[in-house]
């Protein structure tokens, strides 16, 4: 089996990130940029089923700027075996959109034959978290998000899911898109050795043209601005005074 | 025309607080109808019609949606779409399971965790972890989001909505439901509680936590911890609330010896009303507090827990 | 971290291993692949980036870059902002007094000179590196130096994985050995190793002490009315005055940025001095406050740089390897520049090596490159300004302003210093006094608009260290904080640290020292200041640290 794992460079989550003064959107310029941590997670998770034995290649996939080369060449350090990068947008600045994205991946994942996506539950700048599903909906396969854990056997997953107030666990059939969850595992570094082994490893170049695509967005974004600061509240003197107001709003 | 509303149902009950939220979010959009997908959904559907605001409620009453698998539920919403202008649902982990699926099969962008609606066209959302808020315009025919509740009041009762059956779609029988683990503590769960007590390493050590945890069941609250009071080892990691941990919006947020790292602050400044207690008078947390106690917790805390 | 002897690690031979991405360590790898495209040269970066741990004025005088890239404007360099306007102030607490530009040595003019993000040159210099085949790996600390007898044969770089307790966690990787025939130490001021190096061979030996200061920067957008592009705006004077020597930098970069920098010598006896708060009180000086005032801070660091200048410069050359830019200490104090000069070294090291390489030598000690950052453009850079430092820190600022400027002013005209050459006295640690011959100072609260509190600064460095590792902040002896520095300097870490790294924790019956690496941001004042030379700072894991974007 080939498992599909697509990776999105993103502001790294060490950065705050910086509204633009004119409202324009967020200052990406000069800005450390990373692989989305979910997606690591994804990485990490398709590597230990091929280290299982239970797939045969990893194949990472990024879709967007030129620049994520240097995402796909970490993914393929950790252990992915080769790299797809789907150039649709010129500018760092430019979104791709969850449902573009999802329809170049349906078609990359015809095209390579994969059996299993493992994916992100959401990327950290455009908090979607949306392409896993939209993918399986284009596909027409069943989907798991959200995963803490998966198994695999029989051409099925079992995959425990993180949700609201516990744990499900569901079956799927195989091929399938699952998504990734925080607590899903502890994804691996990329060695020394490793990165310079990773500059010999396949990486293709495609554009969204060459999947019939049109990356358009769906989405116009209007403005984007910061959200309000809290304003300094009231010093109380006594516990008499903290209760009194915690009664007089009515939160207690 | 009007908004299809996916009733949040667990257990075979509706979640009648974070729909009649979203329901709040949707009414200016035009009628609405809510859907009611589930084994026994009828009990739901009933609750769901006295929802103030709610004009018609659907009910899909089988075995198929019972557990809110997303292949059959996004079946359903997409068979009865037709007629919507937007498709709705509040942001619960089940319904961002779905909806994403639902926007994709009727060839839409889905708009997730919209905390305002414009108008038709027009929502606000945050990205960036609610580092920054998005204006976007939709220029897809129909409209499938999801509302983050937080910010909304939910829709009061007296509402008086027919209630009529829908008819099941095919289900494409893609996975199957295995079992639930349901979280056993008798707290709150920390990201949806009403309340939150937090305690950070002014507490001082493992023992001492138990006062921000009886404090905490005094108010019916659930318990967090700073990232510091994590790292000291004197609460567990899924404790712990900020950037690197749980993002929390309570009602009420008791941050307890916290001196409010932005880490943290990050994780809990869209709760309503915010108070800490500190001994610091310097301490950042203050900076942010709707209220604020200086001086030792220790005196403090057994005093208010006993005055609640 | 230490790392463990008995691993088994892979090893790469290289000819030339370079340990840092910055000014002096990309232009010798740049210099290098120009003079021989087939030389190998590896550059291993701790910083998650190029550019990431790089923290500068910065007013670039471009002599090295034009030396190294003459053709660095039609390369698209990130070098646009020419200074336009060049001026001095002294300080009062209301009020200031301009210095004529007449009145400054010619050395001291920043004609020419161009207002810079270091950070975003190195990030441009990294990929002209890569266009020539040098090979760069960011987020690979060097944490240990591989020893063959007296010789350095290279770095073990990449190390990641321990567990707090510095055994191997469950991610463990050992990270490689790097060998080169020679190996370039540009780690900066106070590197790890650099530290390590020159103390091992006695490097320092016959050499003034080194001298340091703390610098803290902010970068600023002010509203657009106030700003100024070109601008260069220096001030000394208050709010340290007797207290420490140092200076202000207001730099108008472009897109209404501001960089807004304080430099606090770290020779300061007063142990109650907090050079974080002094910066922070700079600011509501009436003429600085007028310029941010409805602006927004976005973003904060600090880096310590080296003041020892020409008298403090140590050994450069060593069997197998050299030190560069301030590895060795090549900041020009009254300009406060020394890229041109970490560039020049760079530039000089390449060619000292690659003849060497040419002519078949390898692991020896490259007595020309020494030679060559004395004898040549570096050295007449540091000469001619060698008293300015050692007078101010014995007479103060006003004296030293005259006698000093005096001396630059005959240097500049004549080649030749009329005080000779003053020495520079103790280390910055043993100028450390105690906390009972001094008054604490006391410093007003931050308003949360101008002035901000330590741990809301630091998250603006956008540092962060993997918490499951040991502390790369090691105590020589545990006891000493509590048991020493608290009673006698009143533990001087809780406040010159701009981090907010260390505390004195009063929570039980006795006070203990606590240490918060996360926040470290990687400036190594606590290496420096620590009056009983206690800390000892080593590289946390590759990646850590903070992660500056046009610092």
């Amino acid at each position: 089996m080939k498992i599909l794992v697509p990776v999105k460079r993103v502001i790294d989550y060490n950065v705050k990130p910086r509204v633009k003064p004119d409202g324009s959107g967020v200052d990406l310029a000069d800005v450390k940029m990373s692989m989305n941590p979910f997606d690591e997670i994804a990485v990490e998770e398709a590597i230990r089923l091929k280290e299982q034995g239970v797939a045969e290649e990893v194949i990472v996939v990024s879709i967007g700027v030129r620049q994520a080369q240097e995402t796909l060449r970490t993914a393929l350090a950790m252990g992915a075996d080769r790299a797809i990068l789907v150039v649709a947008a010129d500018d760092v600045h430019q979104t791709t959109e969850p449902l573009a994205i999802a329809k170049i991946l349906a078609a990359v994942a015809a095209e390579q034959g994969a059996g299993l996506v493992i994916a992100g539950k959401q990327a950290i700048d455009s908090d979607m978290g949306a392409t896993g599903q939209m993918l399986a909906a284009l596909l027409g396969w069943g989907q798991a998000t959200f995963a803490s854990k998966i198994a695999i056997a029989g051409g099925r997953a079992t995959v425990t899911r993180e949700v609201d107030g516990g744990l499900q666990t569901i079956d799927v059939a195989l091929p399938a898109v699952i998504t990734t969850d925080l607590r899903l595992n502890e994804p691996r570094y990329a060695s020394l050795p490793n990165i310079m082994k990773a500059k010999k490893k396949p990486l293709e170049e495609k554009t969204a043209a060459d999947y019939g695509v049109d990356p358009a967005p769906r989405l116009e974004i209007l403005a984007t601005r910061e959200p309000q600061g809290r304003a300094a509240g009231v010093r109380l003197a006594s516990v008499d005074e903290l209760v009194g107001k915690l009664k007089e709003i009515g939160v207690v | 025309m009007g908004v299809l509303l996916l009733g949040e149902i667990a257990n075979g009950d509706l979640n009648r607080d974070a729909t009649a939220k979203a329901v709040t979010a949707l009414r200016p959009l035009g009628d609405i109808t809510v859907l009611c997908a589930g084994t026994g959904a009828r009990g739901a559907a009933t609750a769901a019609a006295s929802i103030d605001g709610v004009a018609q409620v659907l009910v899909a009453d089988h075995e198929q949606y019972a557990h809110g698998l997303a292949e059959p539920v996004a079946a359903l919403l997409v068979s009865l779409a037709a007629g919507f202008d937007h498709i709705a649902a509040p942001s619960t982990a089940g319904a961002k399971n779905v909806m994403p699926r639902v926007a994709a099969l009727l060839d839409v962008m889905v708009i997730p965790d919209v905390s305002a609606v414009i108008d038709a066209q027009k929502f606000e959302r945050p990205v960036y972890a609610g580092n920054a808020i998005q204006t976007v315009r939709s220029r897809d025919a129909q409209k499938v989001l999801t509302i983050r509740t937080a910010g909304f009041d939910a829709a009061g009762d007296g509402g008086t909505a027919t209630i009529a059956d829908a008819a099941s779609a095919d289900d494409p029988a893609l996975s199957s439901w295995q079992s639930d683990e349901v979280a056993t503590s008798d707290r709150p769960e920390l990201t949806s509680a009403a309340r939150v007590v937090s305690g950070g390493r002014g507490v001082g050590s493992k023992e001492n936590f138990a006062i921000i945890e009886t404090l905490a069941d005094k108010l019916g609250a659930a318990v967090g911890a700073s990232r510091a009071a994590v790292d000291a080892g004197y609460a567990p990691n899924d404790w712990q609330v900020g950037q690197t941990g749980k993002v929390v919006a309570p009602g009420l947020y008791v941050a307890v010896g916290i001196s409010g790292a932005i880490q943290h602050l990050a994780g809990m400044k869209d709760s309503k009303v915010i108070v800490a207690i500190n001994k610091d008078e310097e301490a950042p947390i203050l900076q942010v507090a709707d209220y604020s106690l200086v001086g030792d917790l220790f005196t403090i805390l057994p005093d208010l827990t006993q005055k609640l | 971290m230490s790392g463990h002897p008995e691993i088994e690690r892979e090893s790469m031979d290289y000819d030339v291993v370079i340990v840092g991405a910055g000014p002096s360590g990309l232009s010798a790898a740049i210099r290098l692949k120009q003079i021989d495209p087939d030389l190998s040269v590896v550059v291993l970066e701790k910083g998650s980036e190029v550019g990431a741990h790089i923290l500068s004025g910065a007013v670039l005088d471009p002599a090295g870059l034009d030396r190294l890239i003459p053709d660095w404007r039609d390369r698209g360099a990130p070098v646009t902002t020419e200074v336009v306007d060049d001026n001095f102030f002294m300080l009062g607490a209301a009020g200031q007094v301009r210095i004529p530009n007449a009145l400054m040595p010619p050395l001291m003019n920043n004609h020419g000179n161009f207002i810079v993000s270091m950070g975003n040159v190195c990030r441009w210099l990294a990929t002209q590196a890569e266009e020539l085949g040098v090979e760069i790996f960011p987020g690979m600390a060097a944490s240990r130096v591989v020893w063959e007898g007296g010789r350095v044969k290279g770095v073990v770089a990449g190390e990641m994985g321990l567990a707090s307790d510095g055994t191997p966690g469950p991610n463990y990787e050992p990270g490689m050995e790097l060998h080169g025939k020679y190996v370039f130490i540009a780690e900066g001021a106070r590197g790890s190793l650099a530290k390590k190096i020159i103390a091992a061979l006695k490097l320092a030996q016959g050499h003034d002490p080194q001298k340091f200061g703390l610098g803290m920067k902010e970068i600023w957008e002010v509203r657009p009315e106030k700003f100024r592009k070109g601008r260069v705006v220096h001030t000394m004077g208050w709010p340290l005055g007797r207290n420490a020597g140092g200076g202000s930098f207001i730099y108008h970069f472009e897109n209404n940025q501001v960089l807004v920098g304080f430099v606090v010598h770290l020779n300061y006896a007063n142990p109650h001095l907090y050079p974080y708060m002094e910066f922070q009180r700079f600011k509501h000086h009436p003429m600085v406050a007028e310029l941010l005032e409805g602006g927004r801070r976005v973003s904060y660091g600090a880096r310590a740089i080296t003041e020892g200048g020409w008298q403090a410069l140590p050994d450069l050359a060593f069997q197998g390897g050299v030190l560069l830019g301030c590895s060795g200490g090549m900041v020009n104090v009254p300009r406060i520049k020394g890229n041109h000069n970490a560039m020049m070294s760079g530039i000089e090291a390449a060619e000292a090596a690659a003849a060497a390489i040419a002519s078949g030598r390898e692991g020896d000690r490259l007595a020309e490159y020494d030679a060559a950052v004395r004898g040549g453009a570096i050295g007449a850079d540091l000469r001619a300004v060698r008293n300015v430092k050692p007078v101010w820190s014995r007479l103060g600022l006003v004296a030293s302003l005259m006698l000093g400027g005096i001396d630059m002013w005959v240097a500049n005209l004549t080649g030749w210093n009329p005080l000779g050459t003053w020495h520079h006295g103790k280390s910055d640690a043993a100028a450390t006094g105690k906390a009972a011959d001094f008054a604490p100072i006391d410093y007003p609260r931050p308003d949360g608009r101008l002035s901000f509190d330590r741990l809301t600064s630091v998250a603006f460095s956008f540092t962060n260290h993997e918490e499951s590792q040991p502390c790369h902040l090691r105590l020589k002896d545990p006891a000493v904080p509590i048991a020493v520095n608290l009673p006698q300097f009143s533990e001087p870490a809780q406040r010159y640290c701009p981090a907010g790294v260390y505390e004195v924790v009063n929570d039980g019956p006795t006070p203990r020292f606590q240490i918060n690496f996360q926040n470290c941001v990687h400036c190594k004042t606590c290496d420096i200041k620590d009056p009983s030379q206690n800390i000892d700072w080593t590289t946390p894991q590759g990646g850590d640290g903070p992660n500056y974007p046009n610092m």
